[in-house]
């Protein structure tokens, strides 16, 4: 049997627009007017020091938070108007944390990226099938499609759950922070796979500490920066030494990579042992 | 081997039935228990098989089965191997709306089984608020710590509130608190029947929502389910089946622990095969175990609580290790 099933849309974008969002009994809002906007076709990246409100803005994309000014808008519609499936066919989202809980075999696990095509009796089909297999397949965790979850390696892991949100075939995907358990080589394959999912046509929001990667990956970066936008733009304008070291207020330089040409963000020491005066 | 799991459980019921249908005070071949099933032989025989022992066995399948789906569905929601409706302090608070509604002299079937029911969400209510209170729901042992200190709070209410009664009241409330499927009528057997139906079809019907509620809460919100109100809706499902079970045979434990970690274990991973499997192979589990209860020491009956309690620890303690 063949499911066939129109794509919510082909490609799609989001759009915070000015969002607002304020946690019960803090005394600063978490995002204070921050827009963003994530084109199809692209890597668009919001980058900043913890706390400046970046996963908050993923809560708020979730609903996991209320907003409490501005709006979000998920292809043609508002956030809030789309029932919780309707969203999750649009846009694919990898969550910062997640535990593993009850243990599962790979590919059950990925195959409940699915759940948001399948009604509660659809029969699994042979599309959802192919679907599980290729999003393993692009993950790299097609050998591992037998293992339990629970004997995964952080990084296999990580992996394993971006193929879940893949196999949700959603024209826009979210991820929070994708590479924080990754060795060099698996956190350039994540980052090379979010390249290769933008060339596609689809919409990639990132959130990312990695800024040397995000220079050299995204095509529009948002330094977020106490909830608020403090540069947005493409590299060259966001990876400014002034603008990164006032944000992340830390003595740094921001040269190019001799290798790649893109800029390279290099932190100093603030007090360097070796050329501290002798007096 | 997954595939068999059903062929092989239902067999293995029929099997377990027919053994609980002939050992007891009085032992009958099985021959002559299969005759008498269809009304042929001696009319004793007929009538211990038919009338004494024929609603205990299947009470008792039934009941295995609810509770096996309660433990399952929580176990989903929380998604916690240990929680199971009588650490979480579910079944005890049923215990206390029972003997409630008992004290007060409302002790018709209907009433004791709503008034379980009543119980059980309060508990319900109870534990989610301490674990909370306590640093969070989302922490599994905070939750089962809740949960048993709720239960050994109820089996304080329930002896608070048989203190004052007549001591044959006592001994019978006591055994009921460890549980037993003496009293077995065809009455409390269709009203299990009917509650484990209803309320095992909801969840299995819901079966795909459990899958993705035990990812935890941001995944499950990223692969489009309502959270809270699933949540809820389970708890709900689950405490019910539970209640239905306290009203008609007492506090068992265990039972709800046990089997949904075997059909993990068996393969069954995703919650609607999972869910048939424990219900039948929790049917399985109190069948036997009433077995036990009625013949290792007969003609003395040992509580049933006690016979899934001896199961059920040291499983809990090595399950408890494996999550440490």
């Amino acid at each position: 049997m063949t499911t066939t099933r129109a794509p919510e849309s082909a490609t799609i974008e989001l759009e915070f627009h000015d969002v607002r969002v304020t946690y019960p009994r803090a005394p600063a809002p978490a995002l204070d007017g921050v827009s963003v906007r994530a084109e199809a076709g692209r890597v668009t990246a919001v980058v900043g020091p913890n706390g400046s409100g970046k996963s908050t803005l993923v809560r708020a994309l979730l609903r996991r938070v209320p907003i409490t000014g501005g709006h979000i808008v998920v292809g043609a519609d508002a956030h809030t108007s789309l029932d919780a499936r309707t969203f999750a066919r649009r846009v694919a989202v990898v969550p910062q944390r997640e535990e593993v809980q009850l243990a599962l075999p790979v590919h059950e696990f990925v195959l409940l990226g699915r759940h948001v095509h399948l009604g509660s009796f659809t029969p699994v089909g042979a599309h959802d099938r192919a679907a599980v297999r290729d999003a393993l397949d692009r993950a790299g965790m097609l050998h591992l499609a037998d293992r339990r979850t629970d004997t995964l390696s952080g990084g296999e892991w990580q992996r394993v759950r971006i193929a879940r949100a893949l196999a949700q075939e959603a024209p826009a995907m979210v991820f929070d922070e994708p590479t924080t358990f990754l060795d060099i080589a698996h956190e350039m394959a994540v980052f090379e796979l979010l390249d290769a999912l933008a060339a596609d046509g689809r919409t990639v929001l990132l959130i990312s500490h990695q800024l040397n990667l995000v220079a050299r990956f995204a095509s529009h970066i948002v330094l977020l920066s106490e909830g608020r936008v403090a540069a947005s733009g493409g590299v060259n304008e966001v990876m400014r030494g002034d603008i990164l070291e006032t944000v992340y207020d830390w003595p740094l330089v921001v040269t190019r990579d001799p290798a790649v040409g893109a800029p390279a963000l290099v932190p100093l020491r603030k007090s360097a042992r070796g050329v501290r005066s002798r007096t | 081997m997954k595939r068999l799991l059903v062929p092989f459980g239902l067999a293995l019921l029929a099997a377990t039935m027919l053994l609980a249908l002939a050992i007891g005070a009085v032992s009958i071949p099985v021959s002559d228990v299969w005759h008498a099933l269809w009304g042929d032989g001696e009319t004793q025989v007929v009538a211990i098989v038919r009338e004494l022992r024929a609603p205990r066995v299947v009470l008792a399948a039934l009941a295995g089965a609810a509770l096996a789906c309660s433990g399952a569905a929580l176990q989903g929601t929380l998604r916690n191997p240990l929680a199971e409706p009588y650490l979480l302090g579910v079944s005890g608070g049923a215990a206390v709306g029972a003997v409630v509604a008992l004290t007060v002299g409302l002790a018709t079937p209907a009433v004791v089984t709503l008034a379980a029911f009543g119980g059980a969400a309060v508990a319900t209510v109870v534990v989610a608020m301490l674990a909370r209170y306590a640093g969070g729901r989302a922490e599994p042992r905070l939750l089962l710590m809740a949960g048993v200190v709720v239960g050994a709070f109820a089996n304080a209410v329930i002896l608070v509130a048989l203190a004052d009664s007549p001591p044959d009241r006592i001994r019978g409330a006591l055994w009921w608190m460890m549980g037993s499927t003496a009293d077995a009528t065809w009455g409390a057997v269709a009203r299990t029947g009917a509650a484990l139906l209803l309320l095992g079809g909801i969840l299995v019907v819901r079966a795909r929502e459990l899958d993705v509620l035990s990812l935890g809460e941001d995944p499950a919100v990223a692969l489009g389910a309502d959270v809270d109100r699933a949540a809820r809706r389970t708890f709900l499902v689950a405490s019910w089946l539970a209640a239905s079970t306290v009203a008609v045979i007492g506090l068992i434990g265990f039972v709800g622990l046990v089997v949904p970690n075997l059909a993990r274990a068996l393969g069954a991973h995703r919650h609607r095969p999972m869910l048939v499997v424990s219900a039948l192979y929790g049917g399985v589990l109190l069948v036997a175990a009433d077995i036990v209860a009625r013949s290792v020491r007969a003609p003395i009956e040992l509580p049933l609580g006690a016979v899934t309690a001896l199961v059920g620890v040291p499983f809990f303690l090595a399950r408890l290790r494996k999550l440490a």
